[in-house]
């Protein structure tokens, strides 16, 4: 009885190592260790915070609560304004910086360090450079004018361009020198006989740069805004969500809800933002994994 | 010896107008932040761009830990050490394993879990913190520095796969193919050929993660809370917290910080910049 049961299962499924090769064995065994990592730290998490998030309670509060409306339209202006801002500066750039100059190689090793540099201490500093006693440039602006210089982040507005001032600052050199080697890559030839038939400056970039670095431009436009929702140092080391709450984004604002004790809350404002990501990453995802 | 024409001085004043403006913008945080750490707090306070009596105080003070907010700073500092380093070896090996796999092995399902970490990888990281708190809380792991590990650990290794498999999937098949008829089992074709080859992308993404981990304040705050287990940015946060912070003292803590991953980066920089832009945006 017991060899017919244990010669069924045999055929049912034969076992797993008579199937694979040893090559194969191999790579089950070398991807188990991410594989592991995914579950217990990706989908584990995941699938504890849509549980979290399933009283529709926690979006009836969501919509009720100001200070989420707030932080979305933070964020939106973020994304839509700060990013194509610094993208359109950091195109500008690389055509700087692709001019064959000793100066402008070593301005570009300078250029590079605030993305080489942690982010934590450089926007405590701009933090303090923008007290309003002491900070250098309410001195600066004391000793033109003889005016005391604005409250610069007790104004909401004001703080909120200062924040996308320090996100841009801080990611300008990564995303000008993935557009450097996007500009390197146009042959050369395109621009000499563009010379010769005498085109101007606006018709080279016109016909020839944008052409070639749209699809990488619009790319690197998109990925810069998936990274961007999940800036946290810029806005909450450098205005901490105030004055009164009124500058949070979407990724400081579900550390609010977590210190409020309120988590199904911090859970649900993510999942809000899901119908604008998802459709951001699968485009990226198609584009990516070609 | 030839004068330069009207032309070249008119576009060289151009590229300096654009350069001048470009130089102080990428500065003035930096040098801020050094001129704090060499003045004494009055000079400091008084916005001036040079301190009258520049010292090297801070730093001592920093240095012999005597202040209340700088008691842990060795332990600190060495925190960072270990939690940066472990999450790149970590990273290294998690990441190497899993893209020979996909990529060299066509291991079934490589595909799917290649794809998996790929939407991993364009999830933003804030956005899972809290349920990675809570996650974290339910392993019983918080306040340890392993949290944090394989926190960052589970940030850095999508990106690290993907760049990985693109690299290896550079490699020429018949390598492995002439490997395996001199009669090479699996795991010697990983060692003797694969790693070798792989050395640039190797230290461009162990780079990555060391400073992924080095520079990482949302998890670490929210992970480690213990004075004794804290990461230094989460120590440099804490300033903060005191009305009369001691901002000149923060400063050269936040120097300090700062210079062993701009001194990683610029040493590595050659690998980082073929490694990472090639891996980063495909056109």
């Amino acid at each position: 009885m017991a060899i017919t049961l244990s010669g069924d299962q045999s055929i049912a499924s034969p076992p797993l190592s008579s199937r694979l090769t040893p090559a194969q064995v191999w790579g089950i065994v070398l991807l188990a260790p991410y594989f592991l990592v995914f579950l217990a730290f990706v989908v584990y998490p995941v699938c504890y915070g849509l549980w979290l998030a399933r009283h529709p309670a926690s979006y009836v509060a969501l919509y009720n609560d100001p200070i989420f409306a707030r932080a979305a339209v933070n964020t939106l202006i973020f994304l839509v304004i700060g990013i194509n801002i610094k993208m359109l500066i950091a195109l500008f750039l690389s055509g700087f910086f692709a001019q064959q100059r000793t100066w402008i190689k070593w301005l570009s090793v300078i250029f590079i360090l605030p993305w080489a540099v942690p982010s934590i201490p450089t926007i405590l500093s701009v933090r303090f450079m923008l007290n309003p006693e002491w900070g250098m440039v309410n001195h600066f602006i004391f000793s033109l004018t003889g005016d005391d210089g604005p409250n610069w982040l007790n104004d909401p507005t004001v703080a909120l361009t200062m924040a996308i001032g320090v996100h841009i600052w801080k990611s300008l050199p990564f995303w000008t020198l993935i557009l450097i080697t996007g500009r390197l890559a146009i042959s050369h030839d395109l621009f000499e006989a563009a010379e010769v038939d005498g085109a101007s400056w606006w018709q080279k970039f016109r016909y020839i740069t944008w052409p070639s670095m749209q699809t990488l431009y619009v790319t690197c436009t998109l990925l810069s805004m998936i990274w961007t929702l999940g800036d946290f140092n810029s806005v909450y080391l450098l205005t901490g969500g105030g004055p009164a709450d009124l500058t949070h984004v979407l990724s400081t604002l579900g550390i609010r809800y977590l210190r409020l004790d309120q988590l199904s809350l911090a859970m649900a404002s993510i999942v809000c933002a899901m119908p604008f990501v998802l459709p951001l990453v699968y485009f990226m995802m198609k584009r990516l994994s070609r | 010896m030839k004068l330069p024409t009207l032309r070249e001085v008119a576009t060289e004043a151009k590229l300096l107008l654009i350069g001048i403006p470009v130089f102080i913008w990428t500065m003035v945080p930096i040098y801020h932040m050094f001129l704090f750490a060499i003045s004494p707090k009055e000079d400091a306070f008084s916005g001036k761009l040079w301190p009258d009596h520049p010292t090297l105080h801070n730093f001592s003070i920093v240095f012999n830990q005597q202040h209340y907010f700088l008691r842990d700073f060795y332990i600190q500092f060495w925190n960072s050490v270990v939690i940066a380093a472990s999450v790149g070896a970590l990273t290294l090996f998690i990441a190497t394993a899993a893209a020979f796999s996909i990529s060299r092995l066509k291991v079934p399902g490589g595909r799917v879990v290649m794809n998996l970490a790929l939407f991993t990888y364009f999830i933003p990281a804030a956005f899972l913190a809290v349920p990675m708190y809570r996650t974290m809380g339910n392993y019983g792991l918080l306040n340890n520095h392993w949290s944090l590990i394989l926190a960052m650990v589970t940030i850095a290794s999508p990106y690290a796969i993907w760049v990985l498999k693109q690299a290896s999937d550079k490699l020429p098949v018949e390598l492995d193919e002439a490997a395996v008829m001199d009669g090479a089992t699996t795991l010697q074709i990983f060692r003797l050929v694969y790693l070798p080859l792989m050395m640039p992308s190797l230290v461009a993404i162990g780079t990555y993660a060391v400073l992924l981990a080095w520079n990482e304040y949302l998890y670490a705050f929210l992970l480690l809370s213990n004075d004794k287990e804290i990461t230094l940015p989460v120590a440099l946060g804490n300033f903060l917290a005191a009305d009369d912070s001691p901002w000149e003292l923060l400063m050269t803590t936040g120097f300090i910080y700062a210079l062993p991953p701009a001194a990683i980066y610029y040493a590595f920089r050659r690998y980082m910049v073929g490694g990472l832009t090639a891996g980063a945006v495909k056109s």
